[in-house]
């Protein structure tokens, strides 16, 4: 989101949320179709322009087909729906259906005037047309091949992934553009990667994925979400380009409050979005002038200046990051929706546990209860032809290898990312193995004191002194935050060799 | 927390009186921001505002006066603010060190540097040479050329330069530098008008004091609101500092260049001047008069810069992009007889460097070139270090 399409939004959310404070329930009742217009129109208004010939229409008309399909994938109206409890207002749906073509025929329309709303003129309305009719038999043929066996949900699910790993990989990402040229009648010759760049498609597909497999598990009732706020829900206009990823039953919760956003949630409202600007436009844009990069990593080579760009990035990605959280929650909360908190002073914390419960938080949360939840209790579960099972190190290391690589591959899937990935692994298992060790041996030694009749008598545990507890976490802040800012040279840079050079500078080693 | 409810706690806002508070919020804060802009506009600070700078303290002073088309790439930026462009470079580090024989090169792009390392520039190689000047101190070159081909820009840099004590000022000039209808083409004279009408005024100059080139703000430009930009690129000038000192890049080196026109138009034009003669009076020679008056009693050395010479089509009409023969020849016979008749240091090196010396254009040379040309500044920068020694 740039800051055009900020205020904008601001904009909207404030008139939205000003009006509703002067008349109360005659508008809010109106808050669900607000917030699925503004979000439909906001998947094409967001979508940056790409080479490749009406794209930029084409992806963001692919957002709205593909949560439509895993809408009708996971409700099927009338007898499930009802057996199981759920709430399927059919004219509400077809409502919904209504709105959301003819915000896209809307959108398509702009074709044949000066208005665009799209980066460039949109295709034909015959194309747009047929490409609704597909999606249609898609969403058909979808719900009814999976609707009525939530056992085969994993096979969406894996289609997602797949196409999340295409738009992904270099390889994978050129080839289509390759095909897509070809298509479209463009020189294949051009084909990059960069020609396929899917707003929000990374924060679209888990909640996808999310919903998915909820519903697989049984935890997701169908018909449990209205299609309006199962739209609403997967391309909510804050949330889309940079998250926070929420849960759909906590997401759905707010949408259907009756309360009205109230004072509070105007003034905190503000204050997110005002906050946002300023990390975003203000400290992350100035820091992004001389924070580490592919280009200036290449061309720096005093060892005082590489740490300052290293911290630079460090705090850029922090402020730039945050600040579209704050955004985000900022103008949610005039639509009375409590987006989640991504980010909790994650420089602040004491240890690499920590800092990844308060880095990220959705993502992180995400992936532990989709993952490493999930792969921890299978490893505990198993027991092999011995009779031996897997011991709790082996199976912690495992959950957090696989979390923080996918983690990083969820960023692009790249070896830098994969080395990124497993700095973390690394760090919150050794440190993992070091907590397991001090609280060992401070068990011991309480032991041994118990059972030693010269020692003095145990009354209480002497406890440090301040000061020096005190000194003992800004240690271990510091040695957390540098930890984590090293971390970002993976992430900073696009290869291996440059990540490496610019360690061994950093420790005066290199050229 | 002692459990009280404040006054605000204990009277429920109503949505009403709350947008009535935040209107009242926001009129005080507007008010506020409108009463900044008229100050900031009546005293209108930027010039002030320019001698604050990270380089020199934070950051390495720069080897060359800021200049950058492409900022993200040459972690430079262009800035029409003559006391931020002197704050940024290194001889504004502090007071001059006793034992400096200070010399400053004025010029064009040429003696900036155009695609040359900050290392490879002529002062970087002046500088390189350790020579001593005659009472035994140290020849330090300082790089105020500045890419723009007016005389006139000369004369504000001079002029302004004459404030850090240089003991000698080497001027280096060209042809494209004199015609009239250059020396206001360029936004940094434009955007500093006063300084430029002071120079007018006291240097008597040909130029037009209320030439419409000339940028004079209105009330709402000089506000903070009108002179965001400026701002902001006084802002981004100090950010590049970080990476000018870890990387000492300072301009955008392309990976390849077109090179300077070998073969040339048939034209025998120049600034709308036809051949045979080209007359004193079609050149800005007040601008030089004014240069030789601004450096005062330091000792100046005014210099012919080196060309192309070119042997491809056309070089009989032409010696190179900018020059038909015709007016460069008369011009460098203008040059001789004037510096004869005023008595000044002339040196005219115009057929220094071959043809493989220049880069991208008849005046931009290479590092050999630039070399060259140090070689032949050395043993009169040693000559000029006699006057006023012991």
């Amino acid at each position: 989101m740039n800051l055009t399409s900020i205020l904008a939004f601001t904009a909207l959310t404030v008139t939205f949320g000003v009006l509703v404070l002067l008349a109360g329930e005659r508008i809010r009742r109106y808050k669900g179709w607000v917030m699925l217009v503004a979000s439909v129109f906001a998947v094409y208004w967001l979508q940056s322009s790409m080479p490749l010939r009406n794209l930029d229409f084409w992806l963001p008309t692919a957002s709205l087909g593909l949560t439509v399909i895993v809408w009708v994938t996971i409700n099927i109206p009338g007898r499930i729906a009802a057996r199981e409890g759920g709430t399927v207002a059919t004219r509400d749906t077809l409502a919904t259906l209504t709105v959301v073509v003819a915000v896209v025929l809307l959108v398509g329309l702009t074709r044949y005037t000066d208005i665009l709303i799209t980066p460039s003129r949109p295709p034909d309305i015959v194309s747009i047309l047929i490409s609704l009719i597909v999606v249609a038999a898609l969403a058909a043929a979808a719900g009814a091949a999976f609707g009525r066996r939530t056992g085969l949900l994993s096979i969406p699910i894996f289609l997602i992934v797949a196409l999340f790993v295409i738009f992904k990989l270099d390889a994978l990402a050129r080839s289509a553009s390759v095909v897509l040229r070809t298509l479209t009648g463009q020189a294949t010759d051009q084909a990059s990667a960069l020609d396929l760049r899917w707003l929000g498609f990374s924060y679209l597909a888990f909640r996808l994925i999310h919903v998915l497999r909820d519903r697989s598990t049984g935890k997701l009732k169908a018909g449990a979400l209205s299609l309006r706020e199962f739209v609403s829900y997967v391309v909510f206009f804050p949330s889309l380009t940079a998250g926070p990823i929420d849960r759909v039953e906590h997401f759905t919760k707010d949408a259907r409050s009756t309360l009205t956003p109230g004072v509070d949630d105007m003034v905190e409202g503000g204050r997110r979005i005002f906050a946002g600007v300023f990390k975003k436009f203000v400290l992350a844009d100035t820091l992004a002038i001389f924070a580490l990069n592919a280009t200036n990593a290449a061309q720096t080579h005093s060892v005082p200046w590489t740490w300052l760009l290293v911290y630079a990035f460090a705090f850029r990605i922090f402020f730039d990051f945050s600040g579209y959280t704050d955004i985000a929650i900022g103008l949610g909360r005039f639509f009375g929706i409590k987006l989640p908190e991504n980010f909790d002073h994650p420089y602040l914390k004491r240890n690499l546990t920590v800092f990844w419960n308060s880095w990220h938080i959705t993502l992180a949360q995400w992936f532990r209860t989709y993952f490493f939840n999930p792969v921890t209790r299978a490893l505990r579960t198993r027991t092999f032809a011995n009779g031996k099972t897997l011991s709790p190190t082996v199976i912690i290391l495992t959950g957090q290898v696989g979390t923080m690589l996918l983690i990083g591959l969820w960023h692009g899937i790249t070896w830098n990312f994969v080395a990124w990935g497993a700095w973390h692994a690394a760090g919150l298992f050794v440190h993992n193995l070091w907590t397991d060790y001090s609280h060992r041996r401070a068990a011991r030694a309480e032991q041994k004191a118990l059972n030693d009749p010269s020692s003095q008598p145990v009354s209480e545990p002497a406890s440090p002194l301040p000061y020096r507890a005190g000194l003992m976490g800004v240690v271990n802040v510091v040695i957390t935050f540098h930890y984590v800012a090293l971390g970002w040279i993976w992430f900073a840079l696009p290869n291996l060799d440059l990540s490496l050079a610019v360690f061994r500078r950093l420790v005066g080693a290199g050229g | 927390m002692d459990g009280r409810l404040s006054e605000t706690d204990q009277k429920p806002r109503t949505g009403g009186a709350v947008l009535r508070a935040a209107l009242r919020l926001l009129a005080k804060a507007l008010l506020c921001f409108v009463i900044l802009n008229i100050l900031f506009a009546l005293a209108y600070p930027m010039p002030e505002l320019g001698r604050i700078s990270a380089y020199n303290v934070l950051f390495p002073g720069r080897l060359r006066l800021p200049y950058g088309d492409n900022p993200q790439r040459a972690y430079n930026v262009s800035v029409l603010n003559l006391n931020a462009m002197f704050a940024s470079q290194e001889i504004n580090a502090g007071p001059k060190p006793a034992g400096e024989y200070r010399v400053l090169l004025i010029g064009d792009s040429s003696t900036w540097g155009w695609l040359l390392k900050p290392s490879q520039t002529l002062a970087a190689q002046i500088n390189r040479a350790g020579l001593r000047s005659a009472d035994g101190r140290m020849v330090r070159a300082y790089n105020l050329g500045y890419p723009i081909m007016s005389l006139a820009k000369d004369v504000m840099i001079v002029d302004h330069a004459m404030r850090y004590q240089p003991d000698l000022v080497i001027w280096l000039v060209t042809l494209e530098s004199f015609p009239a209808d250059k020396q206001l083409v360029h936004p940094l004279l434009q955007h500093n008008p006063d300084i430029e009408r002071s120079l007018i005024a006291r240097y008597g100059l040909r130029l037009n004091p209320n030439d419409p080139q000339f940028y004079t703000p209105t009330f709402l430009e000089r506000t903070i609101v009108g002179s965001r930009r400026d701002l902001a690129d006084l802002f981004r000038l100090q950010l590049y500092g970080v990476l000018w000192a870890a990387t000492g890049i300072d301009q955008d080196y392309p990976d390849r260049y077109e090179p300077a026109a070998i073969d040339l138009q048939a034209d025998t034009t120049f600034h709308g001047l036809q051949p045979p003669t080209l007359h004193e009076g079609d050149l800005a020679l007040d601008e030089l008069d004014a240069g030789v008056r601004a450096v005062g009693h330091v000792p100046l050395l005014i210099v012919n810069e080196p060309i192309l010479i070119s042997n491809g089509q056309n070089s009989r009409i032409r010696y190179d992009f900018f020059y038909p023969r015709w007016a460069y020849d008369q011009y460098r016979v203008i040059m001789e007889k004037l510096a004869q008749a005023r008595g000044w240091n002339y040196l005219d090196l115009w057929n220094l460097l071959p043809m493989k010396e220049f880069t991208n254009s008849a005046v931009h040379y290479t590092p050999a070139g630039a070399q060259i040309l140090a070689a032949q500044l050395l043993p009169r920068i040693g000559q000029l270090s006699r006057i006023g020694a012991p």
